[in-house]
């Protein structure tokens, strides 16, 4: 019990002290985090539209196929990407296997259902005079796209935030396919597990401490978009 | 914004490449103890200024890192498995096996010892723990510590135990099942670098101690081999001998043998022996 508190004191001295091994982390998780969320947003958003907004047919069966994607466990969806990637898989020419490139690919496969699912759901219950409106204006498909995404901006963003928080806090793909390697692909949370697993509990909390500043961090900005947004 | 999304996109993908040195990087894989205890943390920087070589390394089960070596993920293995090993040079996936050290295994337990297996030798000892169905933990993860504990039951000519309800298979690494033996008041085996380790956590005073030692079947010896450049035609195989050979030498081996922990060696070199 006594190491939570210990955790709380540790963290700050981590920071403060200027800790090498976690400001490694700590830039490793920002770094591949960031990648994973805006290449995962970039995709998801215009999928999420596509699925929300048209009406084709085995659309309802993509829908639940979506969203039964949004229960993928982390460990196996690092064992896929490590499949591809590993040197004797199909894109192992790349070079992507313990890289934090790698570890992205892995995280936008994690963050992309959360988006289409959720961005999906804000275009569908969107004001259905939205879509009238756009039409009989003799809005292209592309400025359908806009115009309805920017209705929706605030779902947009939730989205990204709730995509986010899943992305930097997993483990399993970090693991598997980053291989948790000192000052290159050791990000938090895998240097979370790996005190955990030597013992040192304290530091495992002070660690998962970090990473929620981050987290903090990140929403701070969020929310002030949303203010900026809304004016 | 565009911009802002395009910069992190930019920076984000160049940072990681411009990081890296052009310093060639050799891949290991290697087990938990070898990092755990920090041994490699000792060895890496002497290795780069002896050989220019970036040594990095994963982490994993001794199970793990033959399946990186086979899929050609890493160029050389530090492992400590034997058996295993023998079966992965003749299957073509690794040469060069060159033995480098050792430590040795111990069972610990609660200092109550409520089987009484104190000073046993291991068949004894893990026949009375049997006989008596007191708890006893085992990693069950493929492991080369795992693999060596079934050895040993095999050994004492018992059947291995699977679904008793007193053997529990932690399916994790071995710190947190040491833990878990010791909030279970059950038995373990362990090696000694990492019981070592797991003491110093308690200021020298924990609730487990060493209770069997000493036998000779508890040999844990650790051994490098280099990546099969035939079945992994990109395998760095050059780097790889760089490396088992600079283990191997005398120098290297005395670093080894003087590397400490709460004053206890841990690791006894014994390359060409």
């Amino acid at each position: 019990m006594g190491f939570i508190f210990e955790g709380f004191s540790t963290a700050l001295q981590l920071l403060l002290d200027g800790h090498p091994e976690t400001w490694s982390a700590v830039a490793a998780t920002v770094c591949v985090s960031s990648l994973s969320i805006c290449v995962t947003v970039l995709l998801g958003a215009p999928l999420g539209f596509l699925l929300g907004y048209c009406r084709f047919p085995g659309r309802r069966a993509m829908r639940l196929c979506v969203d039964t994607l949004l229960s993928f466990p982390t460990v196996v969806i690092g064992l896929m990407v490590y499949g591809f990637i590993s040197r004797s898989g199909p894109l192992g020419g790349f070079g992507l296997l313990f890289t934090l490139q790698g570890i992205a690919l892995g995280q936008v496969l994690l963050g992309m259902p959360i988006v289409i699912a959720m961005v999906a759901n804000a275009v569908e219950n969107a004001d259905d005079r939205l879509q009238m409106t756009l039409l009989t204006l003799g809005a292209s498909g592309r400025q359908q796209l806009h115009a309805t995404l920017w209705e929706v901006r605030y779902h947009l963003m939730l989205a990204s935030v709730a995509a986010y928080g899943r992305i930097v806090s997993e483990v399993g793909i970090s693991m598997m396919v980053g291989g948790n390697i000192k000052w290159h692909t050791r990000t938090i949370t895998t240097a979370i597990a790996l005190e955990t697993g030597k013992g040192e509990f304290a530091m495992g909390v002070a660690l998962g401490l970090v990473l929620l500043l981050i987290a903090f961090g990140v929403n701070i900005a969020v929310s002030g978009l949303k203010r900026r947004a809304a004016r | 914004m565009k911009k802002l999304i395009a910069l992190l996109l930019f920076m984000t993908l160049v940072f990681p490449v411009a990081a890296m040195a052009e310093k060639p990087v050799l891949m290991m894989a290697t087990t938990t103890s070898t990092d755990n205890t920090g041994l490699l943390d000792v060895l890496k920087p002497a290795f780069e200024s002896d050989t220019g070589i970036d040594l990095r390394w994963t982490a994993v089960g001794t199970g793990k890192a033959l399946a990186m070596g086979k899929n050609c993920d890493v160029d050389v293995l530090l492992v400590h498995a034997p058996a295993s090993e023998k079966k992965f040079v003749e299957e073509g996936y690794g040469t060069d096996r060159t033995q480098l050290m050792y430590n040795d295994f111990v069972i610990v337990g609660p200092v109550a010892d409520p089987a009484k297996v104190k000073g046993m030798s291991v068949s004894d000892a893990l026949k009375t723990i049997a006989g008596s169905a007191t708890p006893f933990c085992s990693r069950g993860d493929n492991s080369g510590t795992h693999k060596k504990e079934l050895s040993l039951w095999k050994a004492s000519g018992m059947p291995v135990p699977e679904k008793d309800a007193w053997y529990i298979q932690t399916g994790q690494g071995m710190l947190p099942t040491i833990n878990m033996a010791s909030e279970k008041n059950a038995y373990t085996m362990t090696d000694r670098g990492t019981f070592i380790k797991y003491a110093a956590s308690h200021n020298g005073n924990p609730p487990m101690v060493v209770l069997v030692e000493g036998d000779g079947v508890l040999f844990n010896q650790y051994s490098a081999m280099a990546v099969n450049t035939k079945n992994c035609p990109q395998a760095k195989y050059d780097l790889a001998m760089k490396f088992i050979d600079w283990m191997a030498a005398p120098g290297t081996q005395k670093l080894i043998g003087d590397f400490k922990l709460m004053g206890k060696q841990l690791f006894t070199p014994n390359a060409g022996k």
